[in-house]
């Protein structure tokens, strides 16, 4: 089914919520606190619903609008559209599910008044549809900055936190700096091209000479969208931020901020330098982005004894493992990013709420502190223990499916070392929050040495004014999310929905054509290879076993001496993650010069 | 000079950045952070410009004709400037927020993210 | 890393950015040449749709969602800045003391300049549509206008003469409004954010159709972010402190 190809009312999607936050602004002191709750919760509902029902509408095609009437001719025009292709309709669904379940946790949270995190979480929320459906580049960094805006002011909103103010001013400098490289690019481009939506830079650019300022331009419009994804060296602000922001806000940002930076660098790329750059240059850029990041953010992941920085460099881990996925450019690959990034968001997602439990109940997060103190809980553990497998990989999780079929696309392009790192990366860091668990929930494990002070801040403010026994909302929310992960992997609808937008992400062609020649959707492929093999079944299992090794090894560190072999590498690593912004930035411009020349280079 | 526009624009960014690595303040870093944008705008705006043209409004006294400077960046400029002010406000209440807490805006002092 | 080690790392990082930047720079269309592709397309749909500030029809008609992202993020940052300088649980909010003194003709010359000024700031924001000029200026400069009371004056001054609700009100409803316009639009026409409205003569001040009904709407909207910007910063730096135990 190809869909309805024009659609007005997708600007509502994004207009909805900004306005409704706007009126919370207003009204959030003087209305009771669970009609604010009621009234955020009915919009970000909305909010889903309505994504749903642009999927729908899409089908395997593309639904779009210019906004405000400004339809192009021949080809040019001065107006912006919004396309909603199954990739971006369906990220518009994980926005908004993603949403629900981060607020119908905070029913019984944030219980202080006067802190607008409603009103800020429905910008955030708006900012990452405009995101997500634009086709504009300007348009998109402006959304962008939205998202970082209300982002920003909600990783620091606990003000009394002094981990959290430097969290989120690190977080702000250092997206913001990005976003501003990225309209430098975006100015460079306007100077060879007169254009700034994406498909008309697509036609626009090959027209001209290929040369260096393309290629500083292309370097610099993505500085911001990789610092946002959190590709090594751009990825210091992550692990700062997710340390110190509130369990749902890391909900969101983990599940599918991070992403959007990749979706961002992934459709700009193909759609707008998909003429100028070749397939070769792409990937290799993205592979070795892809590859550095993986592993840094594994082996960081194994040294972390504070659960809501382990899960950040987790994610980090994982943004590499997405990023070779995509750098793959195939269909295959790309479906299996798709799935694995929904079953990522889904078990992570519950994996933040359980951290959020945890602090709120025994006010720290910290493996050694936590020692123990999880005993007899034994739904919770349930919930924990199998969240972490299906970071690992474990079949039938969607995160399973999709590393599954990623790796196998994603093998045929570089070759059989694909399949080796994603498992190794699945079992450090399935195996790093494993060993987490065990300790917390089964108190096994040796006592470990007495961390630093400043690794593991003793009194952590406790997030909420709740009650000691878990609120039903989060209890919920969390068991929501891991059947989501479940479904996501087990429901043949999800693997067809995952084939159609990794297609449609790559018909490029048919992009510009739909947009500026008003031409039809092309039919798609149908794609057998989106579904569970025997060799993925396999290699999860070897992943999971791999995996539960790792977390043994971590608990039983003291039988195992021959491990601390590793510890000078793993210092020299803890040591250049400072928490300082000037190394930072020195950091994010010696990574765009590796990048301008990685790009450069590969491109004689 | 031809280019010499755009090598200032680049000048700014570059500088704005490089006044955050080696910041002591806070206050002082997002205020580089602001010239940097800074940049971002004279670039947006030299990229625009054309030689003896008028500006992109229309009166009694000038007829509607194409002989004026790209408005288009200018219009992205003008938003930017304005929206810019409230990103660095909350940036600067941080670091207000920061300095209650820490007792200091020196970042080499700020220590508590370590790892 | 030590302070060396991180010039050291940016300067190798931004050396390297800088000649690639140069270099590529060189091959841009020259400072001031004629070739302007958008600019022939935007300057004839603004003349189409009867705006005579090109700019203006840019911002609220042709890339009007641009504008509903920007005032967006304006309403989202005060917000954010409010909340981050909320004052904290050891704190109160004390009434701001009166010290100081200001020459009797400096607080003349403020209460003159105050109302000129924000008649100034009026008229930039009510024709935005046809002279340089328009809502996010307009609602820059009154909003200045309006501390001209601090400037020239006491903050205490200031704050009996700015009551926070209307400006807070302003902020949201402004804000709001610019997304209802839309929807009508989109519910009157079939677009979000066209131009809906009927455009009149050429030059004259409801001439522009919706641009005009923007230009108020983001005016009102930047006059009280920035107001309620400044009370927040003011407030945490002259009235909060920290509970007496």
């Amino acid at each position: 089914m190809i869909g309805v190809a024009h659609d007005p009312w997708m600007p509502l999607l994004v207009a909805l919520p900004a306005t409704v936050a706007c009126l919370l602004a207003l009204c959030d002191r003087a209305l009771p606190r669970r009609v604010v709750d009621v009234v955020a919760m009915l919009t970000v509902l909305g909010v889903t619903t309505g994504s749903v029902a642009l999927l729908i509408g899409a089908g395997n095609g593309r639904s779009l609008t210019w906004l405000g009437g400004w339809h192009p001719k021949d080809g040019v025009g001065v107006g912006i559209a919004f396309v909603a292709d199954p990739l971006s309709a369906g990220l518009c669904v994980l926005i908004g599910s993603l949403a629900t379940c981060a607020l119908l946790y905070s029913w019984h949270y944030v219980a202080r008044g006067g802190t607008h995190f409603h009103a800020l979480m429905l910008f955030f929320v708006a900012g990452m549809l405009g995101f997500v459906l634009s086709a504009d580049l300007f348009d998109m960094i402006v959304f962008f900055e939205l998202m970082g805006a209300a982002a920003y002011a909600l990783t620091g909103i606990h003000i009394e936190d002094e981990t959290a103010v430097e969290g989120g001013l690190n977080f702000g400098l250092v997206n913001s700096l990005g976003a501003y490289l990225s309209l430098t690019g975006l100015a460079l481009l306007y100077a060879r091209a007169g254009q700034l939506g994406l498909p008309q830079l697509g036609r626009l650019l090959p027209e001209h000479r290929v040369d260096v300022l393309v290629v500083v331009a292309f370097v610099l419009v993505l500085a911001g969208f990789l610092v946002k994804g959190a590709l090594v060296p751009f990825h210091f602000w992550l692990a700062d931020a997710h340390a110190v922001a509130p369990a749902p806000v890391c909900v969101m940002f983990s599940g599918v901020m991070v992403e959007l930076g990749l979706y961002g660098a992934a459709r700009i790329s193909l759609v707008a330098f998909g003429g100028v750059l070749s397939e070769d240059t792409l990937r290799r850029t993205f592979v070795v982005l892809g590859l550095v990041t993986a592993l840094l953010g594994a082996v960081m992941c194994l040294g972390q004894r504070h659960l809501k920085r382990l899960l950040a460099f987790s994610t980090i881990a994982h943004m590499g493992l997405f990023t070779i996925g995509f750098a793959a450019l195939r269909a295959d690959a790309l479906t299996g990013v798709v799935l694995y990034v929904a079953g990522h968001a889904a078990v992570k997602a519950a994996l933040f709420l359980l951290a959020g439990v945890l602090l709120d109940r025994h006010q720290s997060v910290d493996e050694g502190q936590l020692r123990g103190l999880g005993r007899g809980r034994w739904g919770e553990a349930a919930l924990f223990f199998t969240a972490a497998l299906g970071l690992a990989g474990l079949p039938p999780f969607g995160s399973g499916l999709g590393k599954a079929i990623t790796e196998d696309g994603a093998a045929l392009s570089f070759g059989h070392w694909v399949p080796a790192l994603f498992v190794l990366v699945s079992a450090l860091t399935g195996g790093s929050v494993l060993r987490f668990a065990s300790h917390t929930y089964l108190g096994i494990g040796d006592r470990g040495e007495p961390e630093t002070k400043a690794e593991s801040p003793e009194d952590e403010e406790a997030e909420s004014g709740a009650p000691r026994h878990t609120p039903a909302t989060m209890t919920t929310s969390i068991v929501g999310l891991v059947a989501a992960g479940i479904v996501i992997g087990v429901l043949p609808g999800i693997r067809g929905f995952a084939s159609a937008a990794a297609q449609r992400l790559l018909d490029t062609d048919g992009y510009a054509s739909q947009l500026l020649d008003g031409g039809p959707a092309t039919p798609l492929r149908h794609d057998p290879a989106a579904a569970w093999t025997g060799t993925g079944i396999l290699l999860g299992i070897v992943a999971i076993a791999l995996a539960l090794a790792v977390a043994a090894a971590g608990l039983w560190q003291e039988r195992l001496p021959w491990l601390r072999l590793g510890h000078p590498v793993m210092r020299r690593l803890h040591r250049l993650h400072t928490g300082h912004i000037g190394d930072y930035v020195a950091w994010l411009f010696a990574g765009l010069a590796a990048l301008v020349l990685l790009v450069g280079l590969a491109r004689t | 000079m031809q280019v010499l526009a755009y090598l200032v624009a680049g000048y700014l960014v570059l500088v704005g950045a490089y006044g955050i690595v080696r910041s002591r303040h806070l206050v002082h870093a997002v205020v580089c952070l602001s010239i940097s944008q800074s940049g971002t705008y004279v670039l947006l705006l030299a990229v625009g410009y054309q030689h003896s043209a008028s500006a992109p409004v229309f009166g009694s006294t000038t007829r509607p004709n194409r002989h004026v400077v790209d408005p288009v960046v200018q219009a992205m400029t003008l938003t930017d400037i304005v929206v810019s002010a409230t990103v660095t406000a909350l940036l600067l209440a941080l670091s207000v927020q920061i300095n209650k807490r820490h007792g200091t805006v020196d970042p080499d002092e700020l220590i508590a993210l370590r790892g | 890393m030590s302070r060396r080690a991180r010039l050291l790392v940016f300067l190798l990082g931004g050396g390297v950015l800088a000649i690639a930047f140069v270099i590529g720079v060189v091959d841009m269309p020259g400072f001031g040449g004629d070739e302007h592709p958008y600019r022939d397309l935007a300057v004839p749909s603004a003349v189409a749709h009867g705006t005579a500030n090109v700019v203006a029809a840019v911002n609220f008609d042709q890339r009007a969602i641009d504008t509903f992202g920007e005032e967006t993020i304006l309403i989202a940052s005060t917000l954010g800045a409010v909340a981050l300088l909320r004052p904290s649980r050891e704190e109160t909010v004390r009434r701001p003391p009166d010290l100081g003194h200001t020459l009797e003709s400096t607080r003349l010359i403020g209460y003159v300049l105050m109302p000129l000024t924000l008649v100034l700031g009026a008229d930039v924001v009510a024709h935005g549509g046809i002279t340089p000029g328009g809502g996010f200026q307009g609602g820059v400069v009154l909003a200045t206008g309006l501390h001209l009371l601090y400037v020239t004056g006491s903050y205490p001054a200031l704050d009996r003469l700015r009551p926070l609700l209307p400006f807070r009100t302003a902020e949201a409803l402004g804000a709001a409004a610019f997304g209802v316009v839309g929807a009508l639009a989109l519910i009157g026409t079939g677009s979000f954010l066209a131009n809906a409205l009927p455009y009149g003569s050429f030059g004259q001040i409801f001439s522009t159709g919706t641009v005009q009904v923007l230009n108020l709407v983001v005016g009102i909207e930047v006059f009280g972010s920035m107001v309620v910007l400044l009370a927040a910063f003011f407030e945490q730096e002259i009235s909060v402190r920290k509970q007496d135990a």
